[in-house]
Order: structure tokens, then sequence, then C-alpha cells
């Protein structure tokens, strides 16, 4: 039979010598190896109190954005669960009631938007089929969970707040073609662009 | 018999047929596009200019072309007509002209619009449109109507194809007027609520192109492409009891008419088939309805499945699929 490695070795049962005996040379080199690390740099990261260096472009959970107003973007248009490769997505929608415009948009919302964050797989799909500027990928992590269901994340977790210092700013992300490209006049529904190409 | 030559496609089709009917039998790519025209109904056709051809030999006896443009559903072929559609340049720069009048005072809110994904419009704009509006003016705006309690009218996404009125006229009885006020300021008027006690008057649905009568039964329900249509029918006293039924899982969220390969109504259904009968007892379900594989309502939707069998003895896994969805 072939050899599976090189390292192979075949023990023998020879006598040992005197130095290898006495063992110190042995503890002296594990030693030297233990106290090398010592002062080597450290690679454990104390999470979550220290973070590793993110990519700019991570790609983690969704946010769901509102406009300039703090009305809710999203519509309930389905374009997103149905670019959605991993079926991720669901929603319900439903119709904005007079006094409402102030908390959505348009005439019709998602009442129920949930992204089972197991199955996603954040290819980042839904933030390209979106029409209304509405889902964007963010650089924040699906934090882990001692159930499945809690993994489902509904419209608590991922509509970003109202309150315009808590907002997620996700501009960062998006590279200078696209926000030139947003930034027409024919997009003038999107002032998000705007902001970030002025900035 | 008159003999007619559709972008270079020949057919012999009875006299007084229209050029738009001619190539409808050839079928395929020929077809002119048609918002207003609606074979089912009379009167119907030349509002929305959308089937514009260009007659290149006007007969067999008088070969000079026709001077302008013309509509193909209004203009009955001649024994040696040659038309030209999908190959004249003319054509399609007409169209695409055509398609960005239509859409100048059509909301571009199809996210919100129901008819999103069926919407004859947004195919047309889709293929002869422009990407963008160029268009920098307000849009005329209207209020929501509500035409009895099943049927909505969004009067601002209308395109004013006459349809609907003439069902009106055609189908249901004691109608006064559908259309008031002329040009830019014409709308479907209210006098068309005189229809709601009709049977047969939520048919205007099943015939608008756009979503400006939109069903209210499945107002935001669900989108159209996350819903599976399945053919189906009933007993019914009124009308023949042909439907399609547009499920999610055992739910039934809307009942339409079954549509021909011209995407017009096959046979009209009545009130009580399409908006009371919301439950899946109420029907027999035939099979699933054949989607145009270009459609996005053919998204996860299989026309016959079958449990894959794992390979029992010697045979082989069987396909879930049969060729049929590959049409």
């Amino acid at each position: 039979m072939q050899a599976l490695t090189t390292r192979a070795k075949v023990a023998v049962n020879k006598k040992m010598t005197f130095m290898e005996r006495l063992y110190l040379p042995a503890i002296i080199g594990g030693m030297r190896i233990t106290l090398h690390h010592f002062f080597k740099k450290k690679v454990t990261v104390c999470y979550p109190e220290e973070m590793r260096p993110f990519s700019p472009v991570y790609r983690g959970y969704h946010v769901l954005k509102r406009d300039e107003n703090g009305a809710e973007r999203c519509t309930a248009c389905g374009l997103c669960a149905l670019a959605c490769p991993a079926e991720a997505i669901t929603m319900t929608a439903a119709e904005r009631k007079p006094g409402e415009e102030n908390l959505y948009r348009e005439e019709k919302y998602a009442s129920v938007y949930e992204i089972n964050m197991l199955r996603c797989i954040f290819c980042g799909l839904c933030e390209e089929a979106c029409p209304k500027e509405a889902i964007f990928l963010t650089d924040r992590i699906v934090h882990t969970d001692y159930k499945r269901s809690l993994f489902v994340y509904g419209k608590d977790k991922l509509v970003e707040p109202a309150d315009k210092d808590k907002r997620i700013d996700v501009s960062k992300r998006q590279t200078k073609s696209v926000l030139e490209f947003k930034s027409q006049p024919g997009f003038a529904h999107n002032t998000l662009y705007t902001k970030a190409l002025k900035a | 018999m008159a003999k007619v030559t559709i972008d270079g496609i020949e057919i012999e089709v009875p006299d007084g047929t229209t050029i738009l009917n001619a190539a409808r039998m050839i079928g395929g790519k020929v077809v002119p596009p048609a918002m207003c025209y609606y074979s089912k109904l009379k009167k119907t056709g030349g509002y929305c200019r959308t089937c514009l051809v260009k007659v290149a030999q006007g007969s067999a006896k008088d070969p000079r072309p026709m001077p302008k443009l013309v509509v193909s559903c209004s203009t009955a072929v001649q024994d040696g007509m040659v038309v030209q559609n999908i190959t004249s340049p003319e054509v399609l720069e007409a169209r695409r002209g055509v398609v960005e009048f239509l859409l100048i005072n059509h909301p571009l809110d199809c996210p919100i619009c129901d008819q999103a994904g069926e919407c004859k419009l947004q195919d047309l704009g889709y293929e002869h449109g422009l990407e963008k509006t160029r268009y920098e003016f307000s849009r005329r705006k209207f209020n929501m109507i509500d035409i009895g309690d099943k049927i909505k009218l969004h009067m601002t996404r209308c395109i004013l194809c006459y349809r609907c009125v003439r069902v009106a006229e055609q189908l249901t009885d004691k109608r006064v007027h559908g259309v008031m006020n002329r040009g830019d300021v014409a709308e479907i008027s209210t006098y068309i609520n005189n229809v709601i006690e009709n049977d047969f008057s939520g048919n205007v649905i099943d015939v608008c192109p756009v979503g400006a009568l939109t069903d209210k039964t499945f107002r935001f329900k669900s989108r159209v492409w996350f819903a599976k249509p399945m053919d189906a029918h009933r007993d019914c006293k009124k009308c023949s009891g042909k439907a399609v039924l547009w499920m999610k899982e055992d739910e039934v969220l809307r009942v339409s008419a079954r549509r021909d390969k011209n995407e017009e109504v096959e046979e009209f259904i009545c009130n009580e088939c399409r908006f009371e009968k919301k439950k899946k007892e109420d029907w027999v379900i035939e099979k699933p309805t054949h989607i145009s594989r270009h459609s996005v309502i053919s998204q996860n939707h299989y026309e016959t499945i079958k449990p894959l069998k794992l390979g029992v003895g010697s045979q082989p896994p069987k396909p879930l699929l049969n060729n049929e969805n590959n049409r």
C-alpha cells in the first residue's frame, strides 16, 4: 500500500543515551517554544468588546430604510422576494389608511416583512431588485441565538429607527458610479444618493 | 379570400378580416400589440394606436403603399397586401412614440399596482418604451372611486381604451354612458355605477389592460406572481362557470376568467363566481393554468407535477417536469 504521508516514522525500541535519559534538553526545547509564544502578538480578538476590521462592503443583515420624513419606503412590491434565490423573504401588504401618510411613503405598505436569516445567503439581490431604495444590506452581523424561530427577523429588527441620529447610513457602501447614476433627475424620488454624493 | 403578406409570411384570410386578426392567425412575434382592441367586444379598437403597421403595398390591383402608418385593428386586408410590422424600423419608432404618449399620464407606480405582472402596458413599455420618462410636468390625478363594493376604479392609471365602456354597453343593460369630457380631461364617469347591479359587471376588471379597474376582494392580497393560477369550474346558472383560481396553498385569493392565446377573455364569468366563491370547496380544480414561460407569473409555476420516483430496480429516476413546460 502506498504511504499516506511522508512523515511516518518507524518506531524502534533502541536504548536511550544518557543525555536523552536526562530529559532536560527536551524540556528546555519545549519551554522555549512555550515562552516564544508569550511574546508573540495575540491572535484572539475579545469580541464583542473588540471587533475585527470589517470590509466596507461586508454583507450583513438588512435594513429597511425610511425616507427623509421618517416614512417607511417599502411598498411591499414583492420584487425582493422574487429576486431572492434562497426564498428567504416573505411579506404581507396592507393599505395605508388616511392619517398614516407620515408612517408609510406609499399607498401600500408591508404590514409584515420577514427575512429568514438562516435561509439568507447575503447575496444582495434584494437590494438590487428594490425599486424604492428601501432595502439595503448593512455591515451588521446576525447574532447567534438558541432557537431557529429567533432568526426570522421581522420589521422590529429590520426597519431603521425613525430618529434621525439613529438612522443607518448605507451610502458609504455604494460605489461612486452607483451614486451618480441614482442621483439623476429621473430618480427624483430618492434623495438618499444625491445627499451622499454631495457629502 | 384575400392573400396577405405580413412580415414576409403569406397567409390567406377571408375578406374583411383586419390586418391585426390576420396577424393573429399567423401568431408569434408578428402580432402587433393592442391595448384597446378586443375581439370579443364590438366597436373596440382605434383609440390606442399601438397596433400601427406599415402597408408597403396596398393591394394586387393598386400596389402603391399607403401614405401613413395604419391601425391594424381596424384596417381590412385586401388581396395582395404587403404589411410590415416588426420588420419596419418606422413602425417600431412610431410605436415607441405611442408608448411614450400613453405613459405621459400613467403613473409609474407598478410596485403598488395590483395589475403589475399581468399588465399589458407594462409589457409594452418594457418592449418598446424608453428606460425612463422624459416627462417632467405633473401628471393628472384623480381620487379613487369605488364602483360598488367589489370594484375599484383608479382613474389615474386609465389609458382610456374604452374596453370597460364596451363591456358595460354590450354585456350589461341600463347603462347611460362611460366617458365624460374630452381630450386631456376625459375620464371614465361614475355613470358606470349603473352596471354594478348587473351580474356581469365584474368583467370590466378582466378587460382592463392596465390597473385602473381592480378587484377589491384581491386588493393588495398578493402579487400575481406569488399566486398559483389553476383552471377550475363549477356549476353556475348564470355563466359557463369556467374560471381561473389564483391560489396560495389552499386559499383562493382571486377568481378571474380564462384567457386565450391573445390574452383575451374566453368566456365572461358572472359576479357570483368572481367575487363570492372564494373557497376551494366551491370549485372543481382541473389543472394548473398554462402560463407562458416568458411571464413573471411562471415563476415557480409547474404545470405537471409528478412525484419523483427514485429508480426502482433498473429504472432511472423520471424527470419532474415534462417538456410541455418549456414552451
